[in-house]
């Protein structure tokens, strides 16, 4: 008898141990899921009504966030990932984009959306070019008329920043608060001791063209310098040069201009002058460094000041060491838009963040002046590009605004897609097998292929 | 009468299904219905573009044929089996040896139990991290082409992330570093429980070290290795984090690395539920077929 009880003590403790071993670790990760605990009870009850307390924002990096701290009036900062505007809290949910993580994480809360709580909803999220129509062609995002925004708040915005968020109805669903124009930014010391001179005139000269570019390119090498660090340093600029989408009716197509970077990319790995690492790579970012001995990178003006290591003793960057000068061709490069998620109840707050950082003309010369951003104001970065004060320390002081205004208005982004994204990973990745000799370039073109249908089942080749 | 006799005989039997219930439960619902549910999914059309869901449609076992028709499917577990074997012959080499060792009563090895945890270390460390950190070390500008350099071996840096071989090595150098401690206990395990006097015995009569071991010791130790082999070979054919972080997803070069469940991983970028299904069941059917064979082997020594 006291055996059987013994048992039955034993079994019951071990199944009830295996379910609440389950039950908790759910209840644990639901509450870890909500980045913010449930409201007091008194809110919650008549949150349909009143507008919620949390204000939920979705992205991929420090970098709005610290655009919100720094220039939103009122805005607080609690910790890390919580801040304040009034009686509302701020959540930040930053997810990074490695391996498409931020934009799993998106759809899933988005498709879920229906069935959450207010205050666990996305009210704003960030999107980036090579998507944003993959956002802006579904009913996630609202059309910022909706939110009080006119055409005339936007006036004085960049036509292109405009184009690449209007879904097929004509209706704007996201808002830009940056321009990104690219430019070629080369190493000052480099220069000198190359071609004599560090004047982006003279430089300017001596990549006027793709053929000027391996003409000089030749002489960096004499020198132990290369061009750039990777050959995907100048994918952008030959990408953003297209006459002709990445998806044509279901299939997939490869531009010109895409393939003449596969020829030109392979006669500069051949002749040594570039890498062929992915970007973002540790063998890519050495450049940032005297011992790097990379001469340029192309980037518009995030890349300058987020991405240089400024911050970091040592760097290039960090010395003032860098200059811009246009380069073979002009580029755009990246971007981030703010997007409204349809069903949020802070209409009126994300109006007002918008409002302030993307067309009040005040804060948004503040961002240049302290962030060197580029922004999105036409007459404003104009009227700074002739403004001789205004020089980015990154770049040695020198006031490159003017050679990115030049480059924003050439800025033409009719040809993106809903697949840019897979097929500008997948090329670069792909074309690596065949500059490094690994596969002919039939061959590395069929793995492309294979790898973008993987991707996006629905297309063809 | 017969009644109460019977109410005082105590059945144990029931108390072994209650004990089971934990098990079977757990196993049902992590185990079981997926694996099903797996299945199921395999015969349909059922995928995310973008953030429109297509499917799920049903089209039978046209997956399976699109699997088998691009060719992919073995270029993969060909890639997955030579990182395997590459990676398990050293290791079952230096784990045979270092259980030798460490179960010979004659060698007199001091600080065993040092020695024992230093070689299981390895495995205690995340796989992810390991890999970041060999993709570290071994990049262009890594600290091992400095070395080389450095020492004069080499002019210009070696790109190891870019050669098949060096790639593939290096996946198996990680598995084998990581893994060689968990067969060595085992191995030993099995050595332990050989009978001692069966090597004093070989030892009278004049043995050498070397016929004992393979005269004595691997035929007894038949069973672990087996257990070891096939626990192993489907350990390799899941092979996946260690090759995913190295290469960054890739595979590259030309996908010589990647493996079978890289490759069902690549589907699930676009949630692509159906042949990411039908991937899992062939899987499923070559690791279930490998298992048997070593337990047929298994149960016929035993006889």
């Amino acid at each position: 008898m006291k055996k059987r009880t013994l048992s039955l003590i034993l079994a019951t403790a071990l199944v009830a141990g295996s379910l609440m071993g389950c039950g908790g670790s759910s209840a644990a990760s639901t509450s870890a899921a909500s980045s913010e605990p449930a409201a007091e009870p008194a809110v919650e009850a008549q949150a349909e009504a009143e507008p919620s307390s949390v204000l939920n924002i979705y992205c991929w990096n420090e970098e709005f966030k610290t655009r919100v701290k720094d220039h939103y009036p009122g805005y607080e900062e609690v910790d890390a990932t919580h801040g304040k505007i009034g009686d509302v809290e701020v959540a930040w949910n930053i997810t990074p984009n490695e391996n498409n993580a931020y934009q799993n994480n998106l759809d899933e809360t988005l498709l879920g959306m229906e069935n959450a709580e207010q205050n666990d909803r996305i009210d704003m999220f960030l999107i980036e070019a090579d998507y944003a129509l993959k956002y802006i062609g579904t009913d996630y995002a609202m059309p910022i008329a909706d939110l009080g925004i006119t055409e005339e708040d936007l006036a004085n915005q960049y036509g292109y920043t405009k184009d690449v968020v209007t879904d097929g109805n004509g209706a704007l669903k996201g808002i830009s608060w940056q321009g990104c124009p690219g430019v070629m930014i080369y190493n000052r010391e480099a220069a000198k001791e190359v071609f004599g001179s560090d004047a982006p005139e003279d430089i300017q000269a001596k990549f006027a063209d793709w053929d000027a570019f391996v003409a000089s390119a030749a002489e960096l090498k004499a020198a132990g310098y290369q061009a750039v660090s990777s050959v995907n340093d100048t994918f952008r600029v030959y990408s953003n040069n297209v006459t002709s989408p990445w998806v044509v009716d279901g299939k997939i197509n490869i531009d010109a201009n895409i393939d003449k970077w596969v020829d030109d990319s392979k006669a500069l790995v051949d002749a040594g002058y570039a890498g062929t690492h992915d970007l973002w790579s540790d063998d890519w970012s050495k450049g940032f460094y005297p011992e790097g001995k990379v001469f340029a990178y192309f980037g518009p003006a995030w890349l300058i000041d987020f991405c240089m290591a400024a911050d970091t003793e040592g760097s290039i960057a960090n010395a003032g060491g860098w200059a811009a000068t246009e380069g073979p061709q002009g580029f755009n490069w990246g971007g981030t838009w703010i997007c409204a998620a349809a069903g949020t109840d802070n209409a009126d707050l994300i109006a007002d963040i918008m409002k302030a950082l993307c067309c009040n003309e005040e804060i948004m010369i503040d961002i240049v002046k302290q962030d060197n951003d580029f922004v999105n104001n036409k007459p404003a970065m104009e009227a700074m590009a002739a403004d001789t004060s205004y020089g980015d320390a990154v770049l040695g002081g020198q006031n490159a605004l003017a050679m990115f205004c030049a480059g924003a208005d050439k800025i033409v982004m009719d040809q993106i897609t809903t697949y840019d994204q897979g097929c500008n990973e997948e090329f670069q990745k792909a074309m690596r097998d065949y500059f490094e000799g690994k596969l002919d370039k039939d061959a590395a073109i069929a793995a492309f292929y294979k790898a973008v249908v993987e991707k996006y089942p629905e297309l063809t080749y | 009468m017969e009644n109460a006799k019977r109410g005082k005989v105590v059945s144990y039997n029931k108390w072994g299904y209650i004990f089971l219930i934990p098990f079977v439960v757990v196993y049902a619902v992590f185990q079981l219905i997926p694996l099903v549910s797996t299945f199921y999914n395999s015969l349909f059309e059922n995928y995310r573009s973008g953030l429109m869901q297509v499917g799920p449609n049903f089209i039978g076992l046209k997956n399976y044929v699109t699997l088998f028709t691009n060719g992919d499917l073995l270029i993969y577990f060909k890639n997955t089996m030579i990182m395997w074997v590459l990676g398990f012959v050293p290791q079952i080499t230096v784990s045979l040896l270092l259980g030798a060792w460490f179960s010979d009563p004659s060698l007199r090895l001091k600080f065993q139990r040092f020695f024992k945890t230093v070689i299981y270390m390895p495995n205690l460390i995340m796989a992810s991290a390991f890999s970041m950190l060999f993709f570290t070390l071994f990049s262009d500008s890594g600290p091992i082409n400095s070395i080389l350099i450095s020492g004069g071996l080499l002019t210009v840096p070696f790109k190891f992330m870019s050669n098949i071989w060096s790639v593939r090595g290096l996946v198996a150098f990680m598995n084998f570093v990581m893994w060689f401690g968990n067969t060595t206990i085992l191995l030993m395990a099995g050595m332990m429980g050989i009978d001692p006097s069966l090597y004093e015995a070989a030892q009278v009569d004049g043995a050498t070290a070397s016929q004992i071991f393979f005269r004595i010791t691997l035929p007894l130790l038949r069973p672990i290795l087996l257990y070891v082999v096939i626990t192993s070979l489907i350990g390799g054919l899941q092979m996946f984090d260690v090759p995913q972080i190295l290469t960054n997803g890739t595979g590259n070069p030309v996908r010589s690395s990647m493996t079978l469940i890289m490759y069902l991983n690549k589907h699930l970028y676009s949630k692509n539920f159906g042949l990411g299904g039908a991937l899992s069941v062939l899987l499923f059917i070559v690791t279930g077929i490998l298992s048997l064979i070593v337990f047929r082997i298994n149960t016929r020594t035993e006889r």
